[in-house]
């Protein structure tokens, strides 16, 4: 086991390093750089004449002037060293305060869509793979249909509409209106939670879909297998029966995959950011694009991407202590 | 088994004979396409779905004569107005034409704003081939017809209402439809070549070659798609053209749409690679990218097309999303996420439901390419037990 996570772990770093030259790049492609940014919001409309001198000294002086791989490597080492993602140039201070506490809130989000997303797809794949053919089971077959075809953002606007008529005008966003501002507390935490769901179900809504689909899948070729069978014949009752064997195995598929499904959450944020007036990561994303703020936009990119990276680490630990055939043959 | 020169059967037992005979004949000498082709006649609602998607492909393509007008046309004599509905019938009578009741300028009893509404004594008959606007049909057939609209010239009709510029969303919806479907186009070719040359490569080399690819495709697939694309279409000038714009966002759709095809290939061509038609071929000296496209390629040459038609969803919903922010298309350029910024809050859909209209033709083209898919799927290996 210790070999198996060694090995994880050394493909987790690989594969970090490559995604972070790969967000550097994106980093670079926009015209212009940090330092024209910077002089033009310093100097725009205060009266004062910038020349390209000017902008070269900033440029020197923040050390922008050097080739492209060692400012990959000045970037990277602040990150790895001192958790030091740079300046973000649209609010005129560092990055890490920018992001902040945005990160738990996007955790938060996450997991409340993760939580969601399992306790419904696991059971109800399982019930319909044993009821196949039913009504039931034809309904959830159009429903995952859906759950690609329906726009995210769609989603979101008909919740926002239904959740609006139903339960007052204060429901989008992560807060009420009397916490938005204020510190952390218990009080402010339960009223986040109150608005959690909404976000959750939207999210969660095309991974429910897919998933579903998987359980059921896994679960009608198990229900197939000899031991099934022979457990039947034994007279287990039907219930312990599903559970002892073809259910345990027919969420290894849900297992392998969670890294896939935050990816799909994290895909979806940005969108549904806007539409829900979410301020977390997700909307800082979408907002730093649109200034331009690369070492925002490349921050969050990479924190997203980590967080995909270590949730399949995860999953692989989980899967292999799940399914001991795994690890043996990796 | 009978036999058909036996003595006893009757001329009708012949005849029939005969044809079974004729219709096994036709099935074993059919070819893979023919055979693909007749499977697929028998999915009903893979069938119903290409019908849809072919009417909605020639809508977009002859959309300047399709759309009764142009999609940056004013009417503002009738702006935020709803959907109006064709009839036969009113208050003064019925009439076999359908008809639509002309609008007159009130004043709202509570806001004292100026509103739009019907007035019963004014009719205005609907009309297949009217006089309209001159447009060039595919950009160079001239024509001031139109497929359907008002007889008098100067009096509009909007089916699906117009928006706060008075712009009829109807027009702009069909235009809307040849750039979201042509982007989906381009978008999947791009990545379909990238694909085949990446796939290829790691498939047919094996060894180091296909490590390095299988690593960058690794990459590219942990990065979540949407903010990737954000990030690159981000940095799109903000000078550009429409037109470049245009085809920057089927570059940027198409760049990182290829690692699942690439995937797909390359495990197929890993399984044939060692094949005696395969080694036959490499024996006798063909290059590579012959062998690659005249002899492994053809044999899973269904599946790849069932993966390009389930791959046009995640680049209509891309394109959507990415219009949908601000991050893809700009106006003036129609697209349907274009169309759905204005419906961006709840306020539209209490007041304006009618500009969610291009939003039933996103879900409706990425249903119909899922469930095409389906059917292809089902199709794609003719020579499998009959379902």
């Amino acid at each position: 086991m210790l070999r198996f996570t060694l090995e994880r772990l050394i493909g987790m770093a690989i594969t970090m390093l490559l995604v972070s030259l790969m967000v550097f790049i994106i980093m670079e492609i926009p015209p212009g750089d940090y330092a024209d940014r910077y002089a033009f919001r310093k100097y725009s409309g205060t009266g004062v004449n910038v020349t390209e001198a000017d902008i070269q000294a900033i440029r020197v002086e923040l050390g922008l002037d050097k080739p492209m791989i060692f400012r990959y490597f000045d970037w990277i080492g602040g990150i790895v060293l001192r958790g030091d993602f740079g300046q973000a140039f649209a609010f005129e201070t560092s990055v890490v305060k920018v992001i902040g506490d945005k990160v738990w809130l996007t955790t938060g989000i996450l997991f409340a869509t993760l939580i969601l997303t399992y306790l419904i797809s696991i059971p109800i794949g399982i019930y319909a793979a044993v009821r196949r053919g039913s009504a039931v089971d034809y309904g959830l077959t159009i429903f995952s249909y859906l759950g690609l075809a329906l726009p995210n953002f769609l989603l979101a606007l008909v919740m926002l509409y239904f959740a609006n008529r139903w339960f007052g005008a204060d429901i989008g966003g992560l807060f009420s209106a009397e916490y938005r501002d204020a510190p952390w507390s218990l009080a402010k935490v339960w009223d986040m939670l109150k608005h959690l769901w909404l976000p959750a179900v939207v999210l969660a809504w095309s991974a429910v879909a897919y998933q579903i689909q998987t359980v059921r899948a896994t679960m009608s070729d198990e229900l197939n297998k000899l031991s099934v069978t022979a457990a039947r014949a034994r007279g287990v009752p039907e219930r312990r029966l599903l559970i002892k064997y073809p259910a345990r195995l027919a969420i290894n598929p849900v297992v392998s995959t969670i890294g896939f499904d935050v990816n799909r959450i994290f895909s979806e944020l940005p969108i549904v950011a806007v539409v829900l007036g979410l301020t977390d990561l997700g909307e800082l994303l979408l907002k730093a694009y649109l200034d331009l703020d690369m070492n925002v936009a490349g921050a969050i990119l990479l924190l997203l991407t980590f967080a995909i990276v270590f949730m399949n680490f995860l999953s692989d630990l989980l899967l292999a202590w799940l399914d001991p055939r795994i690890k043996l043959g990796a | 088994m009978t036999d058909m020169s036996d003595p006893d059967l009757t001329p009708k037992q012949k005849r029939q004979l005969e044809k079974e005979h004729q219709q096994r004949l036709k099935y074993y000498s059919a070819s893979q396409w023919t055979l693909i082709w007749w499977r697929f006649k028998r999915h009903r609602a893979a069938m119903l779905a290409a019908v849809l998607l072919g009417l909605m492909a020639l809508a977009g393509i002859f959309a300047e004569f399709v759309a009764p007008y142009g999609p940056v046309t004013r009417d503002t004599k009738y702006i935020e107005g709803p959907p109006q509905i064709p009839k036969f019938c009113d208050d003064n009578g019925c009439s076999l034409r359908p008809f639509i009741n002309g609008t007159k300028t009130e004043r709202d009893p509570v806001t004292l704003r100026a509103i739009s509404v019907p007035d019963p004594d004014t009719r205005y008959y609907i009309s297949l081939f009217v006089k309209g606007e001159s447009v060039k049909v595919l950009g160079f057939i001239p024509t001031d017809r139109h497929l359907i609209g008002l007889d008098d010239p100067d009096q509009k009709i909007h089916f699906w209402g117009t928006d706060d510029l008075g712009r009829d969303v109807f027009s702009r919806t069909i235009y809307a439809t040849r750039t979201s479907l042509s982007i989906g186009v381009l978008g999947v070719l791009i990545s379909f070549f990238l694909a085949l040359a990446i796939g290829g490569a790691a498939g047919f080399f094996g060894g180091m070659t296909d490590n390095v690819i299988q690593r960058v495709t690794e990459v590219i697939r942990v990065v979540p798609i949407i903010p990737l694309y954000m990030g690159l279409a981000a940095a799109m000038p903000k000078e550009w053209s429409t037109t470049q714009v245009y085809f920057a966002m089927t570059l940027i759709l198409g760049l990182f749409g290829w690692p699942t095809l690439a995937r797909r290939i390359r495990s197929q061509l890993l399984s044939i690679r060692n094949e005696d038609y395969v080694v036959a071929a490499r024996l006798a000296g063909a290059r590579p990218r012959r062998i690659i496209t005249q002899h492994m390629l053809p044999s899973f040459t269904s599946f790849i097309i069932v993966d390009l038609v389930i791959s046009f969803p995640y680049m209509i919903l891309s394109e959507t999303a990415l219009s949908f922010v601000g991050l893809g298309l700009r106006p003036p350029s129609v697209s349907w996420g274009v169309l759905l910024q204005q419906a961006q809050s709840v306020r539209a859909i209490e007041q304006t439901p009618w500009l969610f209209i291009p939003a039933v033709f996103v879900v409706v083209a990425v249903l119909a390419f899922t469930v095409i898919g389906d059917g292809l799927r089902d199709a794609a290996d003719p020579y499998s037990e009959a379902k």
